[in-house]
């Protein structure tokens, strides 16, 4: 077996990404993996899959989306310029569906006629319905009874669009369990379904395959930095819960060593408390949910809770590639507070007219350090990966505003 | 031999299926588990299987995810299960006892340290639902060191071309999975796993144990005529959680005699 040699050549043919990665599943779902892995290998090298994956994201999807100078925050902040890669202007508000266009189109092609799929914020859960819709496939969406209570808005489009949305009340009742109930149904219904996994981690293929749809954001900014600016950024910033949006920004960017790569994690309440997210920071290798990664746990390797005041970060685990590059040193993380968060929401609203998700506005809160600390030569880029309409309940609430 | 050869090669003279019931550790505390443990081989337990908690049993359906749930609220730890099985062994030196669950504990406890703490422990074996043969070398090896059995699970799903790489390494018996589902569900149909019960004996040559979803004694019957023995897990464990002790000791004797009487019933 060959190791790859370079940041951007992983995982290797056992799926993993150094020690990380790889599958860990139940013996019914390992074949389940090995077809996906071969229909994922023969779809990728298919012109034709490609072109039809392309032509929807520019006509369905929206894209390119924009790259986009934040003049106000940048003079806010006093340093560095600041851009954001706008794939909150994506159909359906968030980056999310670049990878569930690609997993259901790829469902078509292995002749599976179930779409199933995990949701924590909602944003995966509604961008996998408006595929599934599309497309004409039935659609379940397993999701956390807490994150149902506070996603309402999400809840209510998956359904207009369709979808079922199956309540999950075991164990923590969010995305983690949410994810538990997926794999269940996928491991009872072996023939027809497709598991439309959110995010980078999971067994093999996903954690590449995933990456691979959301690499279209860094290929984007990429070219479009060079166009623009006629340069690469000096950082590239992206909020991390299971780690997609940072993963499809940094991969085009991984050989580009001059380029710091900087994830975010929630810190919730703190991350030297035990209320937060940051498996990375605060966490430790293990395995759950099909690969080894870092993980939040106890001393006896049960799962801890995470908790962020953004349901889309709120989860004990990273995908395993974020915790090669960490390891290896190529990529930096560091954490936003809910408290940073929910100043970042407000900030970034009134001085750009965005109103981001709570999930980049983690990303903000650094992004703003980065600037100060690059100065005004500086370049950064951060993606804003979400826009903040279905946080406006949560926001409001936490500001204890009644609407 | 080690326990659990003994015990298959003693099922096999006996021309009969054996029995293994599984309980989870802790469930519904540690003290009823001790004590159904120390009386399970009385109602008929050939094998016994041990299951350990886990916060994320994707595998369970909603009766062992409970257990698992109460269990851990509890406060079970591994060193905890550990503890059950050494204080059974104390007074029972042939039962075997496998322990079931999943790989986060025992990765994070360190796959050296748990092999050496469970055969201190009088432990023989052990199923790790989410870790196929394609992630399991460091605990084989592990396993081999300490003269332990990796039991592990083949499935409908089991092509032939996978076949081979499932029962490569596997030790003690091969445990089938009847049915593609979680923990509980409905069952296979017989003559499905009639067949698959003896493709996977031709393969591994080794006593096949098949479970998932078995939960009537009349059921249990059935399997028995052609596997080498049958788990009931969530029947036994749901018993336990509705009737109490005695009613789960109860089902467990009416299982282990459908069970020991199934090839007889069939012969007269």
């Amino acid at each position: 077996m060959t190791t790859p040699n370079t940041y951007s050549a992983w995982p290797d043919a056992r799926g993993r990404f150094g020690e990380y990665g790889g599958r860990f599943v139940a013996e019914t779902l390992m074949p389940l993996t090995l077809e996906l892995e071969r229909a994922y290998e023969a779809a990728k090298e298919d012109p034709a899959f490609r072109e039809e994956f392309d032509a929807l994201l520019r006509d369905f999807v929206g894209r390119p989306s924009p790259l986009y100078f934040a003049e106000r925050l940048t003079e806010k902040f006093g340093g560095a310029q600041l851009w954001f890669k706008r794939d909150e202007l994506n159909h359906t508000g968030a980056h999310k569906i670049n990878n569930c266009l690609g997993q259901v189109l790829l469902a078509r092609r292995m002749g599976k006629k179930r779409i199933i799929a995990e949701t924590g914020a909602g944003q995966h859960g509604v961008a996998t319905a408006t595929v599934a819709a599309r497309f004409g496939l039935p659609c379940i969406v397993y999701m956390g009874k807490t994150d149902i209570e506070r996603q309402k808005p999400n809840v209510f489009r998956m359904k207009l669009l369709g979808a079922e949305v199956r309540a999950v009340e075991s164990g923590t009742a969010t995305l983690k369990d949410a994810m538990n109930e997926a794999l269940r149904d996928w491991v009872t219904n072996v023939d027809d379904t497709f598991y439309v996994i959110g995010t980078v981690a999971g067994p093999h293929p996903y954690p590449a395959m995933v990456r691979d749809f959301q690499s279209v954001i860094g290929k984007e900014a990429r070219a479009q930095m060079q166009d623009r600016l006629g340069r690469l950024p000096d950082a590239c910033v992206a909020c991390i819960g299971g780690g997609s949006n940072a993963m499809g920004l940094f991969h085009p960017f991984l050989e580009d060593e001059d380029v710091r790569l900087i994830g975010v994690e929630a810190a919730g309440e703190g991350v030297d408390t035990n209320r937060h997210a940051a498996s990375l920071n605060g966490g430790k290798p293990g395995i759950l949910h099909g690969n080894r990664t870092y993980l939040l746990m106890d001393d006896d390797g049960q799962i801890a809770d995470a908790h962020s005041i953004s349901a889309g970060l709120d989860y004990p685990g990273i995908g395993p590639e974020h915790a090669f590059l960490k390891d290896a040193g190529r990529a930096e993380y560091v954490s936003a507070t809910d408290q940073e968060a929910l100043e970042m929401f407000q900030l970034c609203a009134r001085q750009e007219g965005i109103i981001p998700a709570l999930e980049p506005a983690h990303a903000l809160a650094r992004a703003r350090d980065l600037c100060k600390e690059l100065g005004p030569d500086g370049v950064v880029l951060m993606n804003m990966c979400g826009r903040g309409d279905k946080d406006v309940f949560s926001v409001a609430d936490a500001l204890g505003v009644e609407l | 031999m080690n326990r659990l050869q003994t015990r298959f090669a003693a099922l096999a003279k006996e021309g009969r299926a054996g029995f293994i019931p599984y309980v989870m550790a802790g469930d519904p505390d540690l003290k009823t588990t001790a004590a159904l443990l120390e009386k399970l081989p009385g109602a008929g337990a050939d094998v016994i299987e041990l299951g350990f908690p886990f916060t994320d049993p994707m595998a369970d359906g909603p009766t062992i995810q409970s257990a698992a749930e109460r269990s851990l609220q509890n406060g079970t730890k591994l060193d905890d299960v550990l503890g059950l099985v050494r204080d059974f062994r104390k007074a029972d030196a042939d039962t075997p006892v496998i322990l079931m669950g999943y790989a986060n504990p025992p990765y994070i406890r360190g796959f050296e340290k748990f092999a050496a703490d469970m055969a201190a422990a009088g432990a023989d074996g052990v199923i790790l639902v989410d870790l196929p043969p394609e992630e399991d070398e460091e605990l084989r090896a592990a396993f081999d060191r300490h003269d332990l059995s990796l039991i592990r699970l083949a499935t409908p799903t089991t092509d032939d071309a996978r076949l081979p790489r499932v029962v490569e390494g596997t030790k003690g018996f091969v445990y089938y999975v009847s049915v593609a589902g979680v923990t509980g569900a409905g069952r296979g149909e017989r003559g499905a796993i009639e067949t698959a019960v003896s493709r996977l004996k031709e393969a591994s040559g080794l006593p096949v144990a098949v479970g998932f979803g078995v939960k009537t004694p009349e059921t249990a019957a059935e399997i028995a005529r052609s596997a080498d023995a049958v788990v009931v897990g969530s029947a036994i464990v749901e018993r336990l959680a509705k009737d109490g002790p005695e009613a789960a000791l109860d089902l467990t004797r009416r299982l282990s005699q459908a069970v020991a009487s199934a090839r007889e019933t069939e012969q007269s």
